[in-house]
């Protein structure tokens, strides 16, 4: 793809109003209990597909209510949790794996470069979704395994940046005088090439953090992440698909969450890539 | 050229062996085959049926023979072979990867030329929501509102199925959004390229009407580098079909992947994965080949 100037973003500069909002939610999700009262899965059957603003006397369900008469509120607020901490752990596990043997790859060459980027090209070779039914469908559906597969099929992009990266840093004088006063090779990669290729590293975790929470809500919607009844975004779409003639508002609420999430990430990941590195990534 | 057909050769060995691995990650893959409520009895007569209770090498090579003579099995639910059943199905997918292409570039593709030609325009500043918009929506979602606001609201489209034609429209909507917004910052990614160039100058100087520059000398030449992401956003529509194709019960390979999950149906999982793979690595191959067709420049030697 030819690189062009990324101006893309212009009309919506004010960029903190998107990180504000990730903000805001990820407080709302890291400090749920206090957000809501509510129990994520106290159900009560007598207020079941009961519209936004319905109230029992005793409760108030602000967003309604969903199929089996949960707060869909409290769900939706916990749902920001799944979908974060899956985010956030697969992006991390692949990030410091796939940064990791990318850097050997670079600085090493030989067998190891070979082996890694062939690995690196086999991976990427796989449609990520596929990689991700076959896993979940051997290992069975659950939160762990869902962090795993999708560290699993996203390591390679990152190998592939930081192997670039390293490629074009390690012939520099700076490594080479530093290779040749005795530091050990842990240090160099560690003290001064990782500093040096953080920025489009940092850039492409940010973009991959939306791709992975609409990944979650998409196998969770598949029935393949999360399962119920623990509530994800996802799932509780998944469910409220059956419902939509009589309760719009369980399928229409959580999506727009994730549309919006996802939206301020690319935002800020388009930011990120205009500040750090003016040359697109290629993606 | 020769070897960037090794590469992917070696890249679907690769996806074979991953795959073989995947499947004995469990421990045992006869516990996958058979149905809940088997008895040890039954699970003992079917692992040696099988062949699983042979040292794990010998079927690694057993599975790549019967790879190599596209025989990938028969389904223990359907009893036929599951190449056969994935064919019955592949028509729909690619009916569907064909209108979400329409959908995605009928507007990306204009909607790119608006925003790097006019660039600050009225135009622009109502397409840049649009990119925006479909690149963040998410399909499973976009797609039931769809439903809700023209299936169930207004009764325009059928809401699933593909007995009908209109059937279509609606999934291919829903497909071709995140393909749009990739189309529309390609396309202006490529124009910004060639706007800046010295040729477009002179045209200007020499009194040619803009839009004849537009039209006769800036798109053709930013087409050039367009065409070769045609190839990889196909392929990413085909695996984006997998989720669309669930929530309108649109009957392609996507579907028959989670109806074979939930079957347990592990070797018709299996084919699905191999035959979409392998249509991924081949569209990536005509992807580097258009490539180097459109720009001679490029030549195809290993670049990692």
């Amino acid at each position: 793809m030819p690189a062009g100037p990324n101006d893309l973003w212009v009309f919506i500069r004010p960029v903190w109003i998107f990180v504000l909002v990730l903000l805001c939610i990820l407080l709302i999700a890291v400090f749920a209990p206090f957000v809501t009262s509510h129990d994520p899965n106290y159900q009560n059957l007598l207020a079941r597909l009961k519209p936004p603003g319905y109230s029992t006397g005793s409760r108030f369900y602000l967003l309604g209510t969903d199929e089996l008469g949960r707060d869909l509120l409290t769900r939706i607020v916990y749902g920001a949790r799944i979908s974060l901490l899956v985010a956030f752990l697969s992006v991390s596990i692949s990030l410091i794996f796939g940064v990791l043997i990318g850097m050997v790859a670079g600085y090493f060459r030989g067998f190891l470069e070979v082996l890694i980027m062939r690995m690196a090209d086999i991976f990427l070779s796989i449609p990520a979704i596929l990689l991700a039914i076959l896993t979940v469908a051997v290992l069975g559906p659950s939160l762990l395994n869902l962090v795993l597969v999708l560290a699993f099929t996203r390591w390679p992009r990152y190998t592939r940046v930081a192997y670039a990266q390293t490629l074009s840093v390690a012939g520099s004088l700076y490594i080479k005088s530093s290779a040749y006063s005795g530091a050990s090779n842990t240090r160099i990669l560690m003290r001064h090439i990782l500093p040096n290729i953080l920025a489009p590293l940092i850039v492409l975790a940010t973009l991959e953090f939306g791709l992975m929470i609409l990944f979650e809500g998409g196998l969770s919607f598949l029935g393949l992440g999360v399962q119920p009844p623990m509530p994800s975004w996802g799932s509780i779409l998944s469910v409220g698909r059956n419902y939509i003639s009589r309760a719009w508002w369980i399928v229409t609420l959580p999506g727009i969450c994730l549309f919006v999430v996802v939206l301020s990430v690319n935002v800020l990941g388009d930011f990120l890539r205009d500040k750090f590195d003016p040359r697109s990534l290629g993606r | 050229m020769l070897q960037r057909v090794g590469y992917s050769l070696v890249a679907l060995f690769g996806v074979v062996s991953i795959v073989f691995g995947i499947l004995h990650l469990s421990g045992d893959p006869v516990l996958l085959l058979v149905p809940e409520g088997a008895t040890q009895q039954d699970i003992d007569n079917l692992r040696h049926a099988l062949g699983f209770d042979r040292p794990l090498y010998v079927q690694y090579f057993e599975y790549l023979r019967n790879l190599s003579r596209v025989d990938l099995g028969v389904s223990i639910i359907q009893q036929i072979p599951v190449l056969e059943i994935v064919l019955s199905r592949v028509s729909f997918t690619l009916y569907l990867a064909l209108g979400g292409f329409f959908v995605a570039a009928g507007i990306g593709f204009p909607v790119g030329v608006i925003l790097g030609v006019f660039r600050g325009s009225l135009g622009a500043k109502i397409a840049v929501p649009l990119v925006l918009v479909g690149q963040s929506m998410p399909t499973f979602w976009s797609g039931i509102m769809l439903i809700i606001i023209f299936a169930v609201n207004l009764g325009w489209l059928p809401s699933s199925g593909a007995r009908e034609f209109s059937s279509i429209i609606l999934p291919s909507i829903t497909l071709g959004a995140l393909s749009m917004a990739t189309f529309a910052r390609i396309t202006r990614a490529c124009i910004l390229e060639e706007i800046s160039k010295d040729y477009v100058t002179a045209a200007n100087a020499k009194g040619i009407s803009f839009t004849r520059v537009v039209f006769h000398h800036i798109i053709p030449n930013a087409s050039l580098p367009i065409i070769t992401v045609v190839a990889l956003e196909v392929a990413n529509l085909l695996t984006g079909a997998v989720i669309v194709e669930t929530v309108f019960a649109w009957p392609g390979v996507g579907l028959l992947a989670i109806e074979a999950i939930e079957a347990r149906d592990f070797l018709l999982v299996q084919a699905i994965v191999l035959f979409g793979s392998l249509i991924y690595i081949i569209l990536n191959l005509v992807a580097d080949f258009l490539y180097a067709y459109v720009d001679p420049r490029v030549k195809l030697v290993a670049t990692s």
